[in-house]
């Protein structure tokens, strides 16, 4: 595995090359070479956009078969929270995590669980450590790449707690050891995601040295699996769940700041929106917050590309179901809070970087300004890069060059059929 | 000169919808350029507060970022209504913004002396009636 995983891969031959993903991409990652779309793996933070917005659907997510969980003795399911607000009318999540039984899932265990003792935890850590104040989120592996590779000032308020599905793996693998007397590599613990991200962070994951997830199955796979099996299991029901609003909140934008109890948080979702949050606070524009919750998804993690539901109607169907359920169903035990914080560094990663050190990257900004300046300016994408200046980079950085441009490529060809024409007439 | 780069922003006076874009602009830029994040921090916070104060009373200006190896230089040039006593608007809480701008959660008098903070060096030159330049510079 190289350094830099993404989870999203191009199907070649349903890619036309046409513009819309390299304007849609936040970080400016993909380039049309050779009338297809290819991406810098170095520059993908995995938000998914370049994924909603192919007219083509040749952008695809990468994750896991559900034939994964033949190649274990046991497994385990984690469904995400945003996973409940899929179904229409319902009352129960028990129902789901029956039917994921049924699926044939050994055993299942709440993601919104572990995210209860994930709130409980960072209720404690935001309390503790003012002086990193505003304290953001890192449950969304988006938001933790985007401040890894462009805010190094801001790695230092990342909250340093596991996210809900990384506790709820080690749980949940510790309890299938117990229950079962099988080693460690028996037992499959396998995520249901809403998220390609999540996909990522399981290969290389930030913060923690590892993962105990063993794979990851998309949501829309497994929701017309669910469903039939959701009506066979209303009869009889298995008393599975283990969390309540706090824990099933997280689904949705909001859901993890509404966890700490606190009303002194902002929650932005929408990863443009995200980093011009991001921006805002590098430039020390928010005085007293204690913690900000970031999204790259609109709406939360309903808003996943791997969802099936509109995202607004599932943070709704979310409201309705949390209506009823006890605050929280699920505790710090002593001991535990111990592994569930980050045991690896955050280092930042220049990626965008123009040169090895200062001098030659002046020298590359140079030229790309002089560059830039001869380029028409109107970001048309018809060279294959989103903007005129990404194009001038491109060509600093050697991957490109000027007659990619087609007011260059035509002001060339124009030049040369003058001078052809002018010598024609002197024979 | 070779190794120095300039970076030039204009600032459009009294739309604080675009106040911060230069600022914003230059950061992205310092990192591309294997700038240390803390110097960034630093810079962008003194452009940042800077750009407001040409925004709030000058009516707009224009800024010159010099960039080199060993330091980065900023000059924020305008042609406003100057300061009349320099020493007083370096004063913490010293300010003349009008109710308009407080509203907005500006004019708090701390422009100034974080401009001075954040930064090495910073000198004000300032006729009133003709305009302001202040440059600032961020050893490296």
């Amino acid at each position: 595995m190289g350094k830099f995983f993404t989870s999203v891969h191009l199907k070649e031959d349903l890619c036309k090359g046409c513009i819309n993903c390299i304007k849609r991409c936040p970080t400016q990652a993909i380039r049309v070479r050779n009338g297809k779309a290819v991406i810098t793996k170095e520059f993908c933070i995995d938000c998914g956009e370049c994924i909603r917005i192919c007219p083509h659907h040749a952008k695809e997510a990468t994750y896991d078969s559900p034939e994964i969980m033949k190649n274990y003795e046991y497994t385990v399911a984690l469904p995400a929270p945003s996973l409940y607000g899929q179904f229409n009318h319902l009352e129960d999540v028990n129902i789901v995590l029956t039917a994921l039984k049924k699926m044939g899932f050994d055993d299942v265990f709440e993601v919104s669980g572990a995210a209860e003792i994930v709130s409980e935890i960072s209720r404690h850590f935001v309390n503790e450590h003012k002086e990193n104040w505003p304290v953001i989120s890192t449950a969304c592996p988006t938001v933790v790449r985007l401040i890894q590779v462009r805010f190094p000032n801001l790695i230092e308020h990342l909250l340093p707690v596991c996210a809900p599905v990384d506790l709820a793996a080690a749980m949940a693998r510790e309890k299938a050891m117990k229950a079962t007397g099988l080693p460690c590599e028996k037992i499959g613990i396998i995520f249901i995601s809403p998220c390609p991200a999540k996909v990522t962070a399981m290969k290389s994951p930030i913060g923690i040295d590892h993962t105990e997830i063993d794979g990851v199955l998309a949501m829309k796979e497994v929701y017309p699996l669910l469903l039939p099996l959701m009506k066979q299991s209303i009869d009889d029901v298995e008393e599975l769940g283990i969390s309540g609003r706090i824990g099933i909140g997280w689904g949705a934008t909001g859901g993890e700041a509404g966890g700490l109890l606190t009303d002194n948080y902002l929650a932005a979702d929408g990863i443009e929106n995200v980093i011009k949050i991001l921006e805002d606070l590098e430039d020390q524009k928010f005085d007293n917050l204690e913690f900000i919750e970031l999204n790259a998804c609109a709406g939360g993690c309903v808003g996943g590309v791997l969802t099936v539901e509109n995202p607004f109607l599932a943070k709704v169907k979310l409201q309705r179901l949390r209506k009823y359920l006890p605050v929280a169903c699920s505790h710090l035990v002593s001991g535990r809070d111990e592994n569930s914080y980050w045991n690896d560094e955050v280092r930042y990663e220049p990626v965008f970087k123009l040169g090895r050190d200062m001098k030659e990257s002046i020298a590359n900004m140079t030229r790309v300004e002089e560059l830039n300046e001869r380029f028409p300016g109107l970001d048309c994408g018809s060279c294959g890069a989103p903007t005129c200046k990404a194009l001038a980079e491109d060509i600093v950085r050697g991957v490109a060059n000027e007659q990619d441009c087609i007011h260059i490529l035509r002001d060339y060809i124009h030049r040369l059929s003058s001078e052809l024409s002018r010598l024609d007439t002197k024979k | 000169m070779a190794n120095t780069i300039t970076m030039s922003y204009e600032v459009p006076g009294g739309d604080f919808t675009r106040a911060g874009e230069a600022s914003s602009s230059l950061k992205g830029s310092l990192k591309k350029m294997n700038v240390d994040p803390d110097i960034i921090r630093r810079v962008a916070i003194a452009m940042y507060e800077g750009e407001i104060n040409m925004v709030i009373h000058a009516n707009g200006g224009k800024i010159d970022v010099i960039i080199s190896p060993d330091e980065i230089e900023m000059i924020l040039t305008d042609e406003g209504p100057g300061i009349e006593d320099i020493e007083l608007a370096m004063q913490a809480g010293y300010s003349t913004a009008p109710d308009n701008i407080r509203t907005l959660g500006f004019g708090a008098g701390m422009g100034l002396p974080n401009m001075k903070k954040y930064t090495d060096e910073m000198k004000i030159e300032s006729q009133v009636g003709v305009g302001t330049t202040v440059r600032m510079k961020v050893k490296l």
